[in-house]
């Protein structure tokens, strides 16, 4: 049990590398971007034929950064140049992409369990330096033996590294240049009328939406140990996820906030997924359909629960409406 | 500062809609030069400042500023010239982010954007200095959310911002209209005061007579996409609503109809 949300931690801090991209298209640029479910696969497939032909994991990992950013500002072209519509868009690429993703993978799945990755190397060097003895003996200590996971390498450097993605996230929002593409998705007319290229704000933003995503997918494919022409479906709806859980959960009330909510959100949702997945009749291929009712919830009972707020505060009004109205009929009876 | 020469604009070209917007448009604006614009409903008014600002283009003719010709530039990169403020309080702002972000945005209109923060101490300062000369408070809620400003409110900030940075040529269309009395009243105050503090060189639609007669040095009249009556100076100064309206029956030989006029 301990074991299986350990991992979903894990997988979650990964995933909340795209999550962080679906947060810059969807919500700051406000530009419902379907291009991620191709992009993920992407950087996959890029990091994993990379690696299997001997190029260092983490060159590999930045080129399909790359590669992502690339496919990002194609959809940004069709949109901004094209004048074709946001959804539409999106969706072209993300079949272009198929294709384009089965031609650099040259087959639908590509092995890397047997390849050095970026996780590997993280985790040799981690337990080099003994840092897992040291949790492990405290936990022990601790009396908490029942409960000792194999190394805390990945929870702890995939942390860091989303951490510093979304502090750099946060401090490039702030510049001029990532004011200027914020107010892009907030008033594009506002933005025009003060000497900044909308068209050009959104490709770039696309590009680095999509970056994020395909880094992501470089990274699940080390992780996992293979990189599939398939893992990409639905993964914009993960990302969805991720943001509207993480705001509902957590608030969103500045972008710092906002981005730290993404990354709470896709940890959340990869261990209700996990659970899910634990009750008897369901299966792995429920996955999707477990993912839809969780944004569905994740839409739906904020509303509910608000409304039902709304009606408690108007009864308690109304309620002590009729108190005072009794007892201004009192004062009125004992003149 | 501003020429415009023989410029002319139609919708719907060659269709039953055709529509001569703007015909033959000539007007020089000196360094200086405050004019206001009235006119009937379709006259041809939002076209021609969409044409100076570059949302629209001309079929024939051509923009000048500062003596630059500026006909084929794109509207971003004619904003660097050129401040402007909208008829409706929700396009000249952007309403998800704060008051400070909005004038770092605005005071980027001028300069190249880079990787440099936008908000830094010392242009924090310089915008609460700017901000107190609203007198609306503003200055204290530098890190509030511009959607939860009044209509009024954000019409006063997106004036502040389109002219704090001092434009070559700034452009009003209609930009008191969607405010009650009492705000618009503010808002047309603080144009007076902030176009002649900083000499601006404007350019403002507007359907209250009395406005457009309190404003400015100059005073144009448009119909059918054309200019039909211009005063200045002391001819300016001696102008009656009464006698406009006159003037327009005199050259029309019809009634001055609009939805919005405002007469006294
Ligand atoms: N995009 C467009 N397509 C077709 N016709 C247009 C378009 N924009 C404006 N027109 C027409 O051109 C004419 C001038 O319109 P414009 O908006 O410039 O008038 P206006 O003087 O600003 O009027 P108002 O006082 O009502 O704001 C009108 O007849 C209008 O219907
Ligand atoms: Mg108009």
């Amino acid at each position: 049990m301990f074991t299986a949300i350990f991992a979903s931690v894990e997988a979650g801090f990964i995933y909340a590398i795209m999550a962080l991209g679906v947060y810059l298209s969807f919500r700051i640029l406000d530009f419902p971007d379907l291009t991620v479910d191709g992009s993920f696969v992407t950087g996959a497939a890029v990091a994993a034929v990379l690696i299997i032909n001997g190029t260092n994991p983490f060159i590999a990992s930045f080129v399909a950064l790359l590669a992502g950013f690339v496919a990002g500002c194609i959809t940004g072209l069709l949109h901004t140049k094209g004048k074709i519509n946001p959804l539409l868009s999106g969706i072209l690429m993300m079949i272009a992409l198929y294709s384009i993703n089965l031609r650099i993978m040259g087959k639908s799945n590509v092995p890397l369990l047997q390849e050095e990755s970026v996780i590997t190397i993280l985790t040799d060097w981690w337990q080099k330096i003994g840092i897992d003895e040291m949790i492990e003996n405290a936990l022990i200590s601790m009396k908490l033996v029942d409960f000792v996971p194999k190394t805390w390498a990945i929870v702890v450097l995939m942390a860091l590294l989303v951490i510093i993605i979304k502090i750099l996230i946060d401090q490039f929002l702030k510049t001029e240049i990532g004011l200027a593409l914020r107010a892009t998705g907030d008033n594009k007319r506002m933005i025009t009328s003060f000497s900044a290229n909308t068209d050009v704000l959104t490709i770039f933003g696309l590009g680095l939406s999509n970056a994020l995503v395909a880094f992501s997918g470089a990274l699940v494919a080390q992780y996992g140990g293979f990189s599939d022409v398939g893992m990409g479906i639905g993964m914009i709806i993960i990302g969805l996820a991720s943001v509207i859980i993480g705001e509902a959960l957590f608030g969103a009330n500045s972008i710092a906030r906002a981005t730290l909510a993404v990354i709470g959100g896709a940890i959340v949702y990869r261990i209700v997924v996990t659970l899910a997945l634990r009750v008897q009749f369901l299966e792995t291929g429920d996955v999707k359909l477990i993912t839809a009712f969780i944004v569905i919830a994740a839409l739906i009972l904020p509303q509910f629960i608000a409304s039902q707020n709304e009606k408690r505060r108007k009864k308690l009004k109304s309620q002590r409406r009729g108190e005072h109205v009794a007892t201004a009929q009192t004062d009125y009876k004992s003149i | 500062m501003l020429q415009l020469k023989q410029i002319t604009k139609v919708f719907n070209e060659g269709t039953v809609d055709e529509k001569v917007a703007l015909h033959s448009i000539d007007l020089t604006l000196a360094p200086g030069d405050f004019v206001t614009i009235i006119g009937s409903n379709g006259a041809g008014k939002s076209t021609l400042m969409n044409i100076i600002s570059g949302r629209l283009f001309p079929d024939t003719g051509s923009v000048l500023i500062n003596g630059k010709d500026v006909t084929e530039m794109c509207e971003h990169q004619r904003a660097r010239y050129i401040g402007r403020v909208f008829q409706d309080p929700l396009v000249g702002t952007a309403p998800n982010m704060t008051i400070e972000e909005n004038l770092a945005l605005a005071y980027g209109r001028t300069r190249k954007r880079t990787l440099q923060f936008g908000v830094t101490k010392k242009r924090r300062e310089f915008f609460k200095e700017t901000l107190e000369t609203l007198q609306l408070g503003l200055e204290h809620r530098l890190n509030a959310k511009v959607g939860l400003l009044s209509g009024g409110e954000r019409q006063a900030l997106s004036l502040l911002m389109a002219t704090f940075t001092n434009p070559d040529l700034l452009l009003l269309d209609e930009h008191t209209a969607a405010l009650d009395p009492a705000r618009a009243e503010l808002i047309t105050e603080l144009t007076k005061n902030i176009v002649e503090k900083a000499k601006l060189t404007t350019l403002m639609v507007t359907h209250n007579m009395e406005q457009a007669l309190k404003l400015g040095n100059r005073l144009i009249m448009m119909d059918g996409g054309q200019i039909i009556f211009e005063a200045s100076g002391k001819e300016k100064e001696k102008l009656t609503v009464e006698k406009l309206l006159q003037e327009f029956q005199r050259i029309r030989g019809s009634q001055f109809t609009s939805d919005r006029v405002v007469l006294v």
